[in-house]
């Protein structure tokens, strides 16, 4: 029998890895045939530890597992959720870019092609640098890390640039609350991350990648390590790219707790070495980038859709969406919510649906009060916005932005002022001090909200201008953004900034 | 081997140490955070004179590197207690109650944000995400993440640091 415990951060930090150890222990006593197989996670985060045992007849889960659980789920007296893909919000999805997460395990690369695999990097083999630019743009696949730009025609720049040496960065500074999408993939299926860089760099004509990752995923760096050595031992890396003329070859590099670092440009400062300070665009780091030279920048997720697309062809992947967004958006369910996780689906659901009916309303029992969308610089969703539809587009128009698809559900006891306070007092921590609007803006921000709550109603007007200024006068998404939660915040639940004033009276 | 520094601190590196740890380093592109990384490995803070042997191999000016050391929120100047807790500050954590948990943690510690309690056992730190979003509150114990915090599984991990 196999059993699968997923060993996923999440699933650990959730204490699989005990459940793994009992359950191996539990199995020797009773002299059971079993051999347990650390995947990555199914997304299915309430669940965690999800264990699936397969006996040949499918995969049953269980879960949450505790390790006091585990003497019956060798039993067979543990109540299960029937088979794991057949669980409704596993069953609802379209999973193309997680399409391998939880299934296999993460180091395992003959697993891995087994599940389709390196089909789109040989593919792409075969293909000259332009048709593989084209087969991206006619995906319409756009950069999953929260701008929304089109993936292909950021890679024709740094294909028709002319330089002797060319990167590809990934950004994999996740550092956005209520995203884990980055994380979860790197942790249960890295060699697709490892794939999509090295398609990039065949289509552009780099031959050297870098994964630049955040200090605080441990778990991840140290599961990408592993990856990335194991696909040079197996000439997926290398200068003979899976048996061709082809190199390339990649480096995982760590970044030290700067949420700024997020910003690409400032990533790539990070990289070189320096203070992980803004640059001023143009020039476009498509053209002059890490150490001055041509070079993509992609998130995690836009890098890991590469290989299915490639494998199934970019009408396949362009099927799924809605309007301009094409393709799956991988959302990241979390907060104060009764089923919180990743869940792969094709843009164009609403936001109302996805909190409802999908995640289930809130953990706490308590009606929803917001949804922040798009991590800390995302605006805060009311109930009255549940209505619209998962796109770029849609959510641009009502005042939001869908970021890397976070959503984090607050309920009804959330203080809209404190949050508001809280999205200041953030930036004014990590602006990389760059620029007056940011650096300063931030700091006046949170005097001028605790003005607020103290009773002065006409620091409201004052916190406005300052949001504009912010807004209009930042050098990137920290500063320019913030804006968005805090005036979000202010114009969508009044109450919270007004009572103030009267208690204070 | 350094000879014993004079009126030393026992705990600061020489300079010859700090130089052999970086130097097989120096070839990477970009070579400075990963060297910072790994003398913070090794000692648990980045020694005030690595400043200057950094300054020299990389051919750059002392405040410049000083600049990238102070810039980041992961490199120490000083050492922190024997455990180091990071508690989630985000705003997935604060909708499940991670606000009140961090203050009680620090109330029962007796000790604010970036403080080391007295027996030095632990070190509080805030963080801004661990990526444990669906399964908040969560904190990280050294290298070690805990996800769906309450009140007695922080004592836990509190008892278990020596606090």
């Amino acid at each position: 029998m196999k059993i699968y415990v997923p060993m996923d951060s999440a699933a650990k930090a959730l204490g699989a890895d005990e459940v793994a150890e009992a359950i191996a222990h539990e199995a020797v006593a009773r002299g059971m045939d079993v051999e347990i197989i650390r995947n990555g996670s199914r997304g299915m985060i309430w669940l965690e530890p999800l264990v699936e045992l397969d006996a040949g007849e499918g995969r049953i889960g269980f879960g949450p597992v505790s390790v006091e659980d585990v003497p019956a789920l060798l039993d067979g007296t543990l109540e299960s959720h029937g088979l794991v893909e057949e669980i409704p919000f596993f069953a609802r999805q379209n999973r193309l870019t997680f399409a391998r997460c939880g299934v296999i395990a993460p180091l395992d690369l003959d697993a891995y092609q087994a599940h389709g695999g390196l089909a789109g990097l040989r593919r792409a083999i075969g293909m000259s640098g332009s048709e593989i630019v084209d087969e991206v743009t006619e995906s319409g696949l756009r950069g999953r890390g929260g701008a929304g730009f089109p993936t292909g025609i950021k890679w024709k720049t740094v294909m028709l640039a002319e330089a002797s040496q060319k990167y590809i960065v990934c950004n994999a500074d996740e550092g956005d609350s209520g995203t884990f999408a980055d994380r979860m993939i790197m942790e249960g299926d890295p060699f697709t991350l490892i794939e999509g860089m090295a398609i990039a760099g065949l289509a552009v004509g780099a031959t050297k990648g870098y994964v630049y990752m955040r200090s605080e995923y441990p778990d991840a760096i140290k599961v990408m390590n592993a990856a990335v050595d194991i696909a040079r031992q197996q000439g997926m890396l290398g200068p003979r790219v899976l048996g061709s003329d082809r190199a390339f070859d990649m480096e995982i590099r760590v970044g030290a707790g700067a949420y700024v670092c997020g910003e690409e440009t400032s990533l790539l400062n990070s990289l070189e070495g320096k203070r992980g300070v803004v640059r001023a665009k143009p020039p476009l780091p498509a053209l002059e980038g890490f150490m001055g030279r041509p070079t993509v920048v992609n998130n995690v997720i836009s890098l890991a859709t590469v290989p299915v697309v490639l494998e199934k062809g970019a009408a396949h992947y362009a099927d799924f969406g809605h309007n301009r967004s094409r393709g799956t958006v991988t959302l990241q369910i979390a907060g104060n919510v009764r089923r919180g996780g990743l869940f792969e689906a094709g843009f164009g659901m609403t936001l109302g649906e996805i909190v409802n009916d999908i995640a289930g309303g809130t953990a706490s029992g308590r009606p929803v009060k917001a949804v922040q969308v798009g991590g800390p610089l995302g605006a805060y969703m009311p109930v009255g916005k549940f209505h619209t539809p998962m796109g770029y587009e849609e959510f641009d128009a009502e005042g939001g932005l869908i970021g890397h698809a976070g959503l984090v559900v607050f309920d009804d006891s959330a203080d809209m002022l404190k949050m508001a306070r809280f999205a200041m007092e953030f930036c004014a921590i990590e602006s990389c001090g760059k620029c007056t609007p940011c650096r300063i803006g931030a700091v006046r921000g949170v005097e001028t909200i605790d003005r607020i709550a103290a009773g002065d109603g006409a620091a409201t007007e004052l916190l406005t201008d300052l949001c504009d200024t912010m807004r209009d006068g930042s050098l990137c998404a920290l500063g320019g953004f913030t804006p968005f939660p805090v005036m979000s915040a202010l114009s969508n639940f009044p109450d919270d900034f007004a009572c103030r004033k009267e208690a204070a009276e | 081997m350094c000879p014993p520094a004079p009126h030393s601190d026992a705990t600061l590196p020489c300079d010859e140490d700090i130089r052999a740890l970086v130097t097989p380093l120096a070839s990477l592109e970009g070579p400075l955070l990963p060297m910072l990384h790994r003398l913070q490995e090794e000692y648990g803070f980045i020694p005030a004179n690595a400043v200057t042997v950094l300054a020299d191999i990389l051919n750059l000016g002392r405040a410049e590197v000083h600049g990238v050391v102070s810039f980041y929120h992961d490199f120490r100047e000083n050492p922190a207690g024997r455990h180091v807790l990071k508690i989630c500050r985000a705003e997935a954590c604060q909708s499940m109650g991670s606000e009140d948990l961090a203050r009680d943690t620090l109330a029962r510690l007796g000790i604010d944000w970036h403080d080391t309690t007295a027996n030095g056992s632990v070190t509080v730190e805030p963080v801004y995400c661990l990526g444990m979003c669906a399964c908040a509150p969560a904190a990280m114990l050294d290298d070690r993440v805990v996800a769906r915090l309450d009140r007695a599984r922080m004592d836990k991990l509190l008892d278990e640091a020596g606090a």
